[in-house]
């Protein structure tokens, strides 16, 4: 990966101590709720100042997996390794690391410079210093001028930059966000998303983000862990993990796909009398995670399937249609928003031959 | 407006029928110490408290007075350095015995003071041999009385704060358990401390069976002793009782508004 830091200012402590971050590395974690096993012997290397995603459905371990790295729970097995030390028995205050939680975690007595100056004061600097310090950070994420408020007076967004300013001011060696931008409005969360990241690339700063939102995660991440049932099912750059999914389950969760009944024989597929690349081998009767953007509307021919509209959806430069195929699937097709497909419409759809994921034992 | 509500007439009614329940036992008090036995109006029950030649009638007024205080302290003391950190642990720590401790914590109020000075006066000779028979050990017993009104102050204050979230967040800034209960934790906490402690005062200052039972010199059991002397006396130091009562609401309401303002 490559870094392409500012160069630091003089009113910028943090930028100007940015440092090349640290390695974070996951050693065959494992973890149990009473005879619940949450996290099936997780390992995750992230290379220092990357920012990896956990991302994965509810449940799935991602936010225990972070909680294990932050040391507020204790991995059963395994080991937590920051930069090539292994702190599964360090205590989370002796870590070092900044976090930043779903809920609005600021305290609600200490007005916002206080509340960012809180990590500073905790390591013995000075009161004054703090203040300048605590200031510095919030002018990173552009809240500066609102350092006397209080918690309550600010907006969630608001609230949320403070508490990332909180954990950025102490310079930690590794930045934890456990799903920051889920309390938030769609539009607040974009500007915050991106702000991050920003953020994140000027600082050189080590992160895992957590999230179940894969627009989030592929908008910001280097590299994203997709999680399912305590275990990774991939770690790859977000465009792999969208063109090229390892599993049926990276397939459906990251990014919109349809399932479509397919006949595979060895590294191809038939779809619609289409023959299709298959990421991996498979034979026989298989299911088919076909992307929109896959799917053409075209005339009437060779290769193509019939199908009626069920429903059509504007959203600003395409249009993306849910149509039922003859044989019954649902699918859906992104198209030029221009073309505006009535409902009970019939159309025709063909298949571009882009390699797909398939699900076996269909 | 809200139909179901009562009307201005009769929460009016309501608000005053509960007024002269509470006003009426007062005033009549109030006016018993303004009159004679002849039913003439005096101040010289209440100028009595200054004059020196009361000084040896009221002496156990002011003992007793004295040791409340104390015992009061003492239970404060008990609810913030022992309660308190208790409750804050079983939250966050071990919350599947929260039901049970809550269980504990509010069985006092169901046992009545005499039968909870029959289990506690074998406890009590046992502490005399070891620690002395001070008024002030009368706080041991104290502390259990006064546990199920201390528990529901605090608690409802920390269901009201994310007690879990703040806690993780100070430490991944650094913070140790102390720093997190002293300058986290305590602080979003206040008013049900602030609350606990002073109803916790307010059960010392009107305690009587079991220091009676115990043979402890209290505020209460001097009101009996000095009664026996001077009706008028019991009757002057009840209403400044109340007053300090009242004023200590004031005081946790005057607080709570104050953080309030400073939060959601």
């Amino acid at each position: 990966m490559t870094l392409h830091p500012l160069p630091p200012t003089a009113d910028n402590s943090l930028l100007a101590d940015a440092g090349e971050g640290t390695r974070v590395e996951f050693r065959g974690i494992t973890k149990s709720y009473g005879s619940t096993r949450v996290l099936h012997g997780v390992d995750l290397d992230i290379a220092p100042g990357e920012f990896v995603s956990l991302l994965g459905p509810s449940g799935c371990g991602k936010t225990t997996a972070l909680r294990v790295l932050a040391g507020l729970e204790a991995n059963d097995g395994g080991a937590v390794m920051l930069g090539g030390r292994d702190v599964s028995r360090v205590p989370t205050n002796k870590r070092d690391i900044g976090m930043v939680f779903q809920s609005y975690s600021l305290f609600p007595h200490l007005s916002v410079v206080e509340n960012t100056a809180f990590g500073l004061r905790r390591r013995g600097v000075r009161r004054t210093e703090a203040h300048k310090r605590a200031v510095d950070s919030l002018a990173l994420v552009g809240l500066d001028h609102l350092a006397d408020r209080f918690p309550h007076q600010l907006s969630g967004g608001q609230q949320q930059r403070v508490a990332l300013a909180r954990a950025l001011v102490t310079e930690p060696r590794v930045l934890l966000l456990d799903e920051p931008l889920s309390a938030l409005d769609a539009k607040v969360r974009v500007q915050l998303r991106d702000e991050i990241r920003r953020i994140q690339l000027r600082l050189g700063i080590t992160t895992l983000f957590v999230t179940h939102d894969q627009e989030e995660a592929l908008a910001v991440s280097d590299r994203i862990a997709v999680m399912n049932a305590g275990r990774i099912d991939q770690v790859d750059s977000p465009e792999n993990l969208y063109l090229r999914p390892a599993t049926a389950h990276v397939a459906s969760f990251v990014g919109l796909s349809s399932l479509v009944r397919g006949v595979a024989d060895g590294s191809f597929v038939s779809v619609w009398g289409t023959r299709i690349p298959l990421h991996s081998v498979a034979h026989g009767t298989v299911d088919v995670h076909l992307r929109p953007e896959n799917l053409r509307l075209v005339d009437e021919g060779e290769g193509t399937m019939h199908a009626l509209v069920e429903e059509s959806t504007f959203l600003g430069s395409m249009r993306r249609t849910l149509v039922r195929t003859e044989s019954g699937e649902l699918v859906r097709v992104q198209h030029d928003a221009r073309i505006r497909p009535a409902y009970g419409e019939r159309v025709c759809l063909a298949i571009d031959p882009q390699p797909v994921a398939v699900r076996e034992g269909a | 407006m809200n139909r179901l509500a009562p009307s201005r007439l009769t929460r009016w009614i309501i608000g005053a029928l509960v007024a002269a329940f509470f006003l009426i036992p007062l005033g009549s008090t109030l006016l018993y110490t303004f009159q004679m036995p002849d039913g003439s109006a005096t101040l010289a029950h209440w100028t009595s408290l200054a004059d020196p030649e009361s000084a040896a009638k009221l002496r156990p007024v002011w003992t007793g007075l004295t040791n409340s205080f104390v015992l009061a302290v003492v239970t404060v003391t008990i609810v913030l350095f022992v309660l308190a950190p208790t409750m804050i642990l079983v939250n966050l720590r071990f919350p599947r015995v929260k039901a049970l401790f809550e269980f504990v914590a509010l069985l006092p109020i169901s046992i009545p003071a005499i039968v909870l000075v029959v289990g506690l006066a074998p406890i009590y000779l046992s502490i005399a041999r070891s620690i002395g028979t001070g008024s002030w050990t009368l706080a041991f017993a104290y502390g259990i009385t006064v546990l199920p009104f201390a528990y529901r102050s605090i608690q409802a204050s920390i269901d009201a704060a994310d007690l879990k979230t703040l806690s993780e967040a100070a430490r991944s800034l650094g913070a140790g358990w102390p720093t997190v209960v002293l300058h986290v934790l305590a602080p979003n906490i206040r008013q049900g401390l602030l609350a606990g402690s002073l109803l916790s005062i307010a059960v010392v200052l009107g305690e009587f069976t079991i220091a009676s039972l115990l043979n402890r010199d209290v505020f209460q059991t001097s009101m009996l002793v000095v009664s026996k002397q001077d009706p008028y006396l019991p009757a002057i130091f009840t209403l400044l009782a109340l007053t300090l009562c009242f004023v200590l609401l004031l005081i946790i309401g005057r607080v709570g508004r104050g953080i309030r303002k400073a939060q959601p």
